[in-house]
């Protein structure tokens, strides 16, 4: 076992674990953001930089300091290795540069993209982005295609995580999709536009970190924090059948995988249960899914919301500290 | 300091083949070391020699020789980086081009002391022609019992193959290169695992450049120590610089660690001095991604003392005052040259060649390339030149691979040392006698200001 110590953090790991693994480990705000990273996908990982963390002790055997910031996704903990995240101010400039490149050619179409409110990039970008841009040039842009005819591709949202091309490399046989050209003019493309024809293709738009893959059957038919997502089950015999269903009043808008708290999903669905089980009667309903308050998603589920018991004037509305932090004059209850 | 060890023989006429090549001493090193030495006994004497990679670098090389995982049971490979594409840099394409069983004695001798019966050659893309001249020396080396099996009467086999590459930069990048040779896209790796353990089809590989090869016979024969006594402090042994830009006599010279750069860029036996009596304005020492150096800088530390070229005395001074000397890429501005539109056409490269994996690299290089362009099209503002520096600073050592550093550097240390020439050229675009605006008419200025 080794030790590792996060943000001040201290815990016991396995040998071999990566610092990102760690840090979810001990959950909260210690984890750093992962866009590329995917644990269900071997290979992943490295590639968008976001991750970068600073190891200030590099073993207990040689404490020094390691030269650059490292990816957190891909560098395995050595023993007695001290990491900084967010208590490194380092970290936080870079991570904010790093949020401003991924976002420099990125259209910033939130309204009109099916992704809103459960995007990673509009996360990260909250968390860590400017309010205004340097960028004064024209962005990059492609034409929407289709591939296949129940996902659609925007190149323009792409960050180039190449999630879904492990995702059509590992789950899928004859793959047929992947990156042309190189540099910034890179795209996600399909051998001679052949369609992406696989039973499990569609698990390519839960990868997706943003709204560069989205699923046509879903396209334009809701917002998602209109919608309430419900665990639902149905015996599959391609999968294992278990799925999020996204519910409006008693209709199911659209299937996805079950996601946890750090967006990946649990298991890899069908294409069936994903694209053609819409009706209410093809699924057991187990119940509602939790989602992180701080999700948009949740927005829409308050149930109830207590008003202040006392309405004070505002000349003397003064709130103690205490009150503020606790939240105690306007409670919120999921 | 201008003895020799990889050109002696380069003016012999027919060197390029084998019997001459045989006739000047070569080959002796491969009877030297595989009759008379055991791999181990190679690998010391390269540590001994100080030699260090010759591709940009400059890491010792038997320390990278040694780092080759032991354990493994797969095969080992040796694979000789001859992806030369640093803009400014040419002088693998010479010694290959002109002779050829140099680098093929080194891979012999190498691939002895590492135990690799398979060696690679990758070679740039677009030096088709010296896949031909390659594999011509290679089929000679067969017909006489250097490679194939048995090498010279004893156990040792040993094949050689070529890979042309199909025309990437990033592929001089070791992973990338591997990947490729691997049939496959040139992405970097991520690194750990390194390809001393976990290289070409997964085994245990070396990467050397071409040059670092080309020394081993010399090491072998004359051993590490003879090799040691070239050159100066742990810049050990001679060095090939190709020179070119605004110079007398541009091409390729085998220098000694040691020559001052004053020398070197002004005596007949070198450069010959800067054309048409001009007078020095910068170099960029080390091929196109080192920082660029003021004519004041180069020739002098700023400690005052001579510049030598050498690794050390090169990169004297750090960033702020120094440079690098790279893969050896000596290119020479005049007081004519435009540095901004110098600066421009490199972030054009960089930006052309990045491979598009990592976020900083893929999105800065093309963001440098836009305001540049736009700074040297007149358009420029003057919070460009800190937004530029500031692009730069994000992209430095936050990447996968060293392409965004190379990047990244020379933008940073032009306008470390050429701030006011990028003010001028933002506050009086015209007044640049090499402006692209003055070559533009009204029109095409208006239509740049709408983009
Ligand atoms: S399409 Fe989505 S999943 Fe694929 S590389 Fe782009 S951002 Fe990543
Ligand atoms: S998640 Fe680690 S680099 Fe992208």
């Amino acid at each position: 076992m080794f030790k590792v110590t996060i943000d001040n953090h201290t815990i016991e790991v396995e040998e071999g674990t990566t610092i990102l693994q760690a840090a979810r480990m001990i959950g909260g705000i210690v984890v750093p953001p992962a866009m590329c990273y995917y644990s269900k996908l071997k290979e992943s990982g490295g590639k968008c930089r976001t991750c970068l963390v600073k190891v200030a002790q590099g073993s207990a055997r040689d404490p020094r300091p390691l030269p650059k910031l490292v990816a957190s996704c891909r560098t395995p903990v050595a023993d007695g290795m001290v990491v900084q995240n967010i208590t490194s101010q380092e970290v936080i400039e870079t991570r904010k540069a790093i949020v401003e490149f991924l976002l420099i050619n990125h259209p910033l179409d939130c309204p009109v993209c099916d992704q809103a409110g459960e995007c990673d990039l509009q996360d990260l970008s909250y968390d860590n982005g400017k309010e205004e841009s340097r960028f004064e040039e024209a962005k990059r842009s492609f034409r929407v295609i289709d591939i296949g005819d129940k996902i659609q591709l925007h190149m323009n949202r792409c960050i180039l995580c190449y999630r879904c091309v492990y995702t059509a490399d590992q789950l899928t046989d004859k793959r047929s999709h992947g990156i042309l050209y190189r540099g910034d003019v890179s795209e996600i493309s399909t051998y001679i536009q052949t369609d992406v024809t696989n039973d499990f293709s569609g698990n390519m738009i839960d990868v997706c970190p943003v709204g560069a893959l989205t699923d046509k059957t879903f396209r334009f038919k809701n917002r998602v924090w209109f919608l309430n997502p419900m665990n639902a089950n149905r015996s599959c015999s391609k999968c294992s059948g278990k799925v999020t269903a996204w519910m409006r009043g008693g209709e199911v808008y659209r299937i996805t995988g079950r996601k946890d708290q750090f967006g990946e999903v649990e298991e890899f669905i069908c294409n069936e249960c994903r694209f053609e089980k819409k009706e209410l009667s093809d699924w057991t309903i187990e119940g509602p899914r939790n989602i992180k308050r701080a999700s948009v998603i949740s927005q829409n589920h308050y149930e109830k919301s207590k008003k202040p018991s006392v309405i004070l004037p505002l000349e003397n509305r003064t709130v103690s500290l205490d009150e503020f932090k606790n939240g105690s004059n306007n409670e919120i209850q999921l | 300091m201008d003895r020799r060890i990889l050109l002696n023989n380069i003016a012999v006429p027919g060197i390029r083949t084998f019997e001459v090549f045989r006739s000047t001493g070569g080959y002796l090193s491969v009877m030297k070391a595989l009759k008379e030495m055991t791999p181990d006994d190679v690998i010391e004497e390269v540590k001994k020699s100080g030699l260090r990679g010759r591709g940009g670098a400059g890491f010792p090389a038997g320390m990278k020789w040694s780092f080759l995982d032991k354990k493994s049971n797969k095969p080992r490979y040796l694979i000789c980086n001859a992806d030369e594409s640093e803009p400014g840099t040419f002088k693998d394409r010479f010694l290959m081009e002109k002779i050829p069983h140099l680098l093929i004695e080194g891979m012999i001798c190498s691939c002895y002391a590492l135990g690799a019966e398979t060696g690679y050659i990758y070679v740039r893309g677009e030096f088709k022609y010296i896949v031909g001249i390659l594999n011509e020396a290679i089929r000679e080396a067969y017909q006489n019992g250097l490679l194939g099996k048995n090498i010279l009467g004893t156990s040792i086999n040993l094949d050689i193959h070529v890979h042309s590459g199909a025309g990437a930069y990033i592929c001089g990048e070791e992973t990338a290169l591997i990947e490729s040779l691997e049939g496959k896209r040139g992405n970097p790796r991520i690194k750990p695992p390194f390809p001393a353990v976990v290289g070409l089809y997964g085994s245990p590989t070396v990467v050397n450049n071409v040059e670092t090869l080309c020394n081993i016979g010399f090491i072998v024969n004359q051993g590490g120590s003879e090799f040691a006594r070239y050159g100066v402090g742990k810049s050990t042994g001679t060095k090939l610089i190709s020179a070119c830009g605004n110079i007398n006599n541009p091409g390729v010279y085998e220098i000694e660690f040691g020559l001052s750069v004053r020398e070197f860029l002004y005596s007949e036996k070198y450069c010959g001095g800067i054309k048409n009596g001009k007078e020095l304005k910068a170099v960029i020492a080390g091929g196109s991604s080192v920082p660029i150096l003021p004519a004041n800088l180069i020739l002098k530390t700023a400690a005052g003392e001579e510049r030598m070229l050498s690794y050390e005395s090169l990169a004297e001074g750090g960033f702020v005052s120094g440079t690098m000397l790279g893969s050896g890429g000596f290119i020479v501005f005049d007081e004519d040259a435009c540095i901004v539109r110098n600066t421009w056409n490199l972030t054009r490269f960089y930006h052309h060649e990045s491979c598009g994996q990592c976020s900083p690299c893929r999105e800065g290089t093309g963001w440098m390339e836009n305001v540049l362009h736009r700074i040297e099209n007149g358009l420029g503002k003057a919070r460009d030149i800190d937004l530029l520096v500031s692009i730069a600073a994000k992209i430095e050592g936050n990447t996968i691979c060293p392409l965004g550093d190379a990047a990244a550097w020379p933008v940073a240390s032009a306008i470390r040392h050429f701030r006011h020439e990028f003010e001028e050229h933002v506050l009086h675009p015209e007044s640049c006698k090499n402006s692209a605006i003055r070559q533009l008419d009204n029109v095409q200025i208006r239509r740049l200001e709408n983009v």
